[in-house]
């Protein structure tokens, strides 16, 4: 039975409230019957900016001591991240998001990791989530490489067997040798960026949400790091990918959707939608290519 | 989920004392040094006799202990979790119960001074001690009810932590912790209006061989069901904006 989390008032032992459904049996990796599906219909994003004193308890205090709590609600400052965001993605969709700085890639995704909660629309995810969103998600630099390494594997929900798999598999990946057990803070960054690169990519799901950062980084990283994440990428049945770089969406993706300002303004194929993009974004776009 | 919570908690005690010697046992110690030092100049201030006062003194500061910390714990409850909160999906139970179970295993490790003085002056609770469990099971509610509502406030106004810091100190001081309640004679009547007092009570009280009273129990269980309520509302309400805050 798919569980809406919205009809349990106060469910505080739920996850972030998402206008969300997903069936219970998508949660075990690799489950033959489920279909995996993204189904967004109007989302819209909105998120509350607190600057400097927007925090301030001394001015939500006084704001309602003078009458003008209603109105500090109004005049709250509020991006609106997403606008009528709707797509669906099926079993071997390839989707990459393209956009400027802020025009709401990152929040698209982690509204689609079930992270942020829309204010309107309906958001339906079947399968098994894994993202790449922040390289050092969830990293303790004060605790040492195979704790960490054991912590994401917690937080997967592994078992004890493949935690101890996924332990191998990294710290050989990362070539951490003795330094495994040692804080992360005294890496170098090379080892730092392996070490959460493997731990990001020792998953396998079944739809993967990845922003930038997974695709840059130096020339002698991305080789070692190419293989891993096309097997990565080859085994999730759903991408979603978003990035500025031209030729690594033409690679990858299968169709685009260029957001501007929070909304969809192209929704298509790779080469058109790109055309237009480059057509009309700034040229800087083109010059991040890596080598 | 259990072993994860299980984990984070284990780890965050370990990580506060690593390298040290005596490792997480510095709670103990430092427990053990104040019931000392405070027992000593109490029992002759007050003029008590330490065979009475020292097994009071040691319940008193090692169950104060473990509310004051899980109350200023609960402001970063969410707080501290910032990474987790924004890059994967967690249900926010998760935060509330790492906190919780931190908390309990200082609780055990302070729980062994107790058990010392005990053992020193020969005391024994009895079988009333047990009453001690419901009131542990009130603590739990009334803990998990202090992460969801401090926890999200705290997220949403950074200078409440300071707030509470100084309630917890004063209340520290208007409650009978270190003096007991027949010290004062006017005051004592409106003792069950301190939700500090009852609720520090219901766990102590039977564990010193005193059960609390009825009055006592009403209104520990009325101040924790108010808490429970305003939590649960406020929680529910702010839910979705929390992960905007932290």
């Amino acid at each position: 039975m798919p569980l809406d989390v919205r009809a349990i008032p106060g469910a505080w032992l739920a996850y972030p409230r998402l206008a969300y459904r997903r069936s219970a049996s998508a949660r075990v990796a690799g489950h033959p019957g489920v279909k995996t599906l993204i189904k967004a219909e109007g989302l819209c994003v909105d998120f509350p900016i607190y600057h400097g004193g927007g925090r301030s308890l001394k001015k939500a205090v006084f704001a309602a001591a003078s009458g003008r709590l209603g109105e500090d609600q109004q005049h709250r400052v509020v991006v609106q991240a997403l606008r009528d965001i709707s797509f669906t993605l099926r079993p071997g969709d390839r989707l990459g998001l393209v956009g400027g700085n802020g025009a709401g890639k990152t929040t698209l995704l982690r509204t689609l990791a079930g992270i942020y909660e829309p204010i309107i629309g309906k958001l339906q995810v079947d399968g098994v989530i894994g993202s790449l969103l922040d390289v050092n998600a969830g990293m303790n630099p004060e605790l040492s490489g195979r704790e960490n390494i054991m912590l994401r594997g917690l937080y997967n929900q592994m078992s004890r067997a493949q935690i101890a798999a996924m332990v191998d598999d990294v710290s050989d990946f990362a070539e951490l040798g003795e330094f495994m057990e040692l804080p992360v803070r005294l890496y170098s960054s090379g080892m730092g960026i392996r070490l959460a690169f493997g731990m990001a990519t020792a998953i396998r799901p079944q739809i993967l949400l990845m922003d930038e950062w997974f695709l840059a980084g130096d020339a002698a990283f991305l080789d070692k790091a190419r293989a891993r994440m096309e097997s990565l990428v080859k085994a999730a049945e759903i991408l979603v990918l978003s990035s500025h770089i031209e030729s690594i969406v033409l690679e990858w993706a299968t169709r685009v959707i260029w957001l501007d300002s929070g909304r969809i303004r192209a929704d298509g194929v790779p080469q058109e939608v790109l055309h237009s993009y480059l057509g009309t974004g700034p040229v800087e776009v083109v010059a991040v290519e890596p080598s | 989920m259990w072993k994860l919570i299980a984990t984070l908690s284990w780890l965050d005690i370990k990580l506060r004392y690593r390298g040290s010697i005596l490792g997480p046992f510095w709670v103990t110690m430092s427990t053990g040094v104040m019931v000392a030092a405070l027992g000593l100049v109490y029992s002759t201030l007050f003029d008590q006799d330490m065979h009475d006062y020292l097994p009071y003194l040691s319940l008193s500061l090692v169950f104060w202990t473990a509310m004051s910390l899980v109350v200023t714990d609960a402001c970063t409850t969410f707080t501290q979790a910032e990474g987790m909160i924004r890059s994967m999906r967690m249900p926010f139970s998760v935060h509330i119960w790492r906190v919780m179970t931190r908390n309990f295993l200082l609780l055990l490790h302070n729980l062994i001074i107790v058990v010392l003085v005990f053992a020193i002056y020969d005391t024994w609770p009895g079988w009333n001690a047990l009453w001690a469990i419901p009131g542990l099971l009130v603590w739990l509610v009334d803990g998990v009810a202090a992460c969801m509502l401090l926890g999200a406030i705290c997220a949403r106004f950074r200078d409440i932590p300071q707030i509470v810091g100084s309630i917890m100190q004063i209340a520290f001081y208007a409650t009978p912790i270190v003096w007991k309640v027949d010290q004062i004679r006017e005051g004592a009547r409106f003792m069950p209006l301190n939700p500090v007092y009852v609720i520090l009570e219901i766990v102590r009280g039977p564990l010193y061989g005193t059960p609390p009273s009825g009055v006592v129990w009403t209104s520990a269980l009325v101040f924790s069901v108010a808490l429970v309520i305003v939590a649960w509302l406020m929680f529910a309400r702010v839910r979705g904006r929390l992960a905007f805050w932290v």
